[in-house]
């Protein structure tokens, strides 16, 4: 069976570069299924959570805004954060995401708005990812 | 004169000096190691962002975005990327100098790192902001600070953008740089790596056909801003491996000018033993054969 080769890259670290049976990701018009001989596509990345297959396992990952390549054999991701559900720490998460919360709640210029909702999506990511299947 | 126990007092002060510069030293050396490995790190990122870029530019022919408008340079903004810290040699001073060349009434400064916005202000030029950055530059930092600037080219504030950084030729070499940042004229492919042709990455098109979700146009106008982060996270990182380089041979100077202090020092003072012990001998001979 023809396989899809992810690779997920942030500008600090290939984070994770593999064969795999399939991969779902968060697109920017909706969550999206990718199998092996796909139609050749680009499309941006919203925050959230990359679903991985690979024999009958599957892995998750929680990825920040971005963007995608995708040919008929490959998946390339391309985003500012990426990290596996493993490493993810949840207490971290949970803190960020409260204090996204709290500066949200504050009167904020258009500029921190959109760092501190980005930041907020960055946690909400994490936390999704962490706390499936719970 | 000095008496020998002030001598001895200075040795030993000079010996502290020595101790503690050496260990800047190390520690440049390795964060310097880091900042290298960190740009280098960045490579496949930068790959992957201009096959994308060839890719939708292609299938985006007749585009323009508001960062890609011209408006001349009647307002200009510079990126004063800095260090936080002194004792790196000519370093800020070489970038400050260049600065300064820049005309005060037109130019507004967005500083990242202390001795940047300490320049600024003592100068009495246009600070617009001031942004930190660590040892090892997060790109979460990087994008602050190139949201900030693309936000004053798109509400017309300013009609270009340059960064004025270190450039990294080599340990040794460190060089002032500027780079137009904005507008966005060509697109250019990404680099990745400090110091270094041998890391750039060329623009190349696959020529597979893509479909895009939702346009073009839209992936591209998403691209962009993401380009302009990366170009400033590799200015950072740049600007960070010079500091470092910089920092560390400063110190290693500092540690031998001190060795070599500490070496005048000792034979000034074993001089002036000698001679005290010459003359107490003196002294007392002198004071036998008077008794004799």
């Amino acid at each position: 069976m023809a396989t899809l080769k992810l690779e997920i890259v942030t500008p600090e670290a290939k984070v994770y570069s593999e064969d795999v049976d399939m991969v779902t990701l968060p697109g920017i018009e909706g969550e999206m299924g990718v199998f092996p001989m796909h139609v050749p596509l680009i499309t941006q990345l919203t925050a959230g959570e990359v679903g991985v297959r690979k024999g009958n396992q599957d892995y998750f990952l929680a990825v920040g805004e971005g963007f995608v390549e995708i040919t008929s054999d490959k998946v390339a991701i391309l985003t500012d954060m990426a990290i596996k559900a493993e490493n993810i720490d949840e207490g971290k998460a949970e803190e960020a995401r409260k204090r996204a919360e709290a500066r949200l709640a504050e009167k904020l210029d258009d500029e921190e708005v959109a760092n501190v909702s980005a930041a907020l999506a960055h946690s909400l990511a994490q936390l999704k990812v962490k706390r499936r299947g719970r | 004169m000095p008496s020998t126990r002030d001598i001895r007092r200075r040795i030993k002060s000079v010996k502290n000096t020595a101790q503690i510069t050496k260990a800047m030293q190390m520690v440049a050396s390795s964060k310097m190691r880091r900042a290298q490995l960190a740009a280098l790190a960045g490579r496949p990122y930068a790959k992957l962002m201009n096959t994308m870029l060839a890719d939708v530019s292609g299938g985006a022919k007749d585009f323009t975005h508001p960062l890609m408008e011209k408006r001349g340079d009647k307002k200009r903004c510079v990126i004063l990327v800095s260090t936080d810290k002194g004792l790196c040699g000519a370093l800020n001073s070489n970038l400050t100098r260049e600065a300064l060349k820049y005309d005060k009434d037109t130019t507004v400064f967005v500083c990242a790192g202390k001795k940047g916005a300490q320049f600024v202000a003592r100068n009495k030029r246009n600070l617009a902001a001031e942004f930190t950055y660590k040892d090892t530059p997060l790109f979460a930092e990087a994008r602050a600070v190139s949201k900030f600037v693309q936000e004053l080219f798109t509400k017309g504030e300013v009609d270009s953008v340059e960064v004025l950084y270190t450039n990294f030729v080599s340990t040794l070499v460190q060089k002032p740089e500027t780079q137009a940042i904005l507008p966005v004229g060509e697109l250019r492919g990404v680099q990745a790596g400090v110091g270094g042709a041998e890391t750039s990455v060329a623009l190349e098109k696959s020529d597979i056909e893509f479909q895009f979700e939702p346009g073009a146009d839209a992936v591209l106008s998403a691209l962009l801003p993401h380009y302009l982060n990366f170009q400033i996270y590799q200015v950072l990182l740049e600007a960070k491996a010079s500091e470092q380089s910089s920092r560390m041979v400063a110190m290693k100077n500092a540690t031998d000018n001190a060795k070599q202090l500490i070496k005048d020092l000792t034979l000034e003072y074993n001089k002036l033993r000698q001679a005290n012990i010459t003359k107490e001998l003196l002294e007392i001979t002198t004071a036998q054969m008077a008794l004799g």
